[in-house]
């Protein structure tokens, strides 16, 4: 085991700063692309159903008259 | 418009073909199947990563614990530079055959692939400073690398600013394709010019210049980079293909499923 105590993990032998301001940077990018994309495929879908919800009423519209 | 049923629109099954999920309505449901094992192998190689590079690889001798900025920051570069291979490689696919699903995947991958470029930068610097004692300097493999990333930057502005999505895959992949020259410049750069910057730890003919338990953490971090590409990748492209197919029957199909059948 490379650490003798949580603190030691933390401190990182010093480098604390630029070893967890490397890692917090990648992950809140990471997060933040996954949430990204997640909603540009929610919107995707949701424009697609919209589409055909459209067709549809104006086809009963049709039908009426 | 009548309420007739959509003709299907799937290949017919006359043996195996190369293209056949070369279109987007044979390759949305396949890209949706590859997702949850991509997500799933992305986290076990994170997980299985980050525990060998912070509590198997031992302290470096003459770095200390800085070091260890290098599980990513060695990944993301690679990604870097293999992505933007990937982009100009998809867009001459579709320039030579005309085929519209391989720009989308260009596209889907600019974003991921300039994300990489700039965590490559920022843990470079934030790496750079206790090791060589500044943030940045403008030497070969760094100016190249930040060249990438505007080169990424550029890509996405130039498809966003045309209305028409195919001139602005032709004119994306003119970036894509004249600026993958870039890459083996980055690549390179360390042994053409006199940089701060290392040498290659990992190449293909030499064995590699650090502790095996370092370089295994690596790899699999490197793995793992890859998996969440491709995940995020797949994602992506598949809203691209709703997005540009809005006209289609497929992603009418689909937009009825999405729907629901509550208003039939």
């Amino acid at each position: 085991m490379n650490w003798e105590s949580a603190n030691h993990f933390w401190a990182m032998g010093g480098y604390g700063f630029f070893v967890w301001g490397s890692y917090a940077v990648t992950a809140l990018l990471v997060a933040a692309e996954l949430v990204l994309v997640a909603r540009r495929m929610r919107a995707a879908r949701a424009g697609a159903a919209r589409d055909v919800a459209i067709e549809r009423i104006d086809a009963e519209r049709r039908g009426r008259a | 418009m009548s309420d007739s049923p959509l003709t299907a629109t799937r290949a017919p099954s006359s043996g195996f073909s190369l293209f056949y999920y070369a279109s987007p309505q044979t390759f949305f449901p396949l890209a949706g199947k590859l997702l949850w094992p991509t997500w799933i192998i992305a986290i076990g190689l994170t997980i299985a990563g980050l525990y060998t590079g912070f509590f198997i690889a031992p302290t470096d001798a003459t770095q200390g614990d800085s070091y260890r900025i290098i599980f990513i920051h060695v990944p993301a570069a690679w990604m870097s530079m293999v992505i933007y291979l990937v982009m100009a490689f998809w867009c001459a696919v579709g320039l030579i055959f005309n085929t519209r699903l391989s720009f989308m995947m260009s596209s889907a991958l600019a974003p991921t692939g300039a994300l990489w470029a700039f965590i490559a930068l920022w843990t470079g610097a934030l790496w750079g400073k206790p090791t060589w004692g500044t943030y940045w300097v403008w030497d070969a493999r760094l100016t190249s690398e930040l060249i990438l990333f505007f080169l990424y930057c550029g890509y996405m502005a130039l498809q966003a600013a045309i209305d028409d999505p195919r001139r602005a895959d032709r004119a994306g992949a003119l970036i894509a394709i004249v600026g993958a020259i870039n890459v083996p410049i980055i690549y390179f750069s360390v042994k053409w010019w006199n940089t701060l910057h290392q040498g290659a730890s990992v190449s293909l003919t030499q064995s590699p210049s650090m502790a095996s338990t370092m370089l295994t953490g690596m790899l699999l971090m490197a793995l793992a980079a890859w998996a969440y590409t491709i995940g995020v990748a797949l994602v992506r492209v598949r809203a691209i293909m709703i997005e540009r197919e809005r006209h289609t029957d497929w992603v009418r199909q689909l937009g009825n499923a999405t729907a629901g059948g509550s208003k039939a």
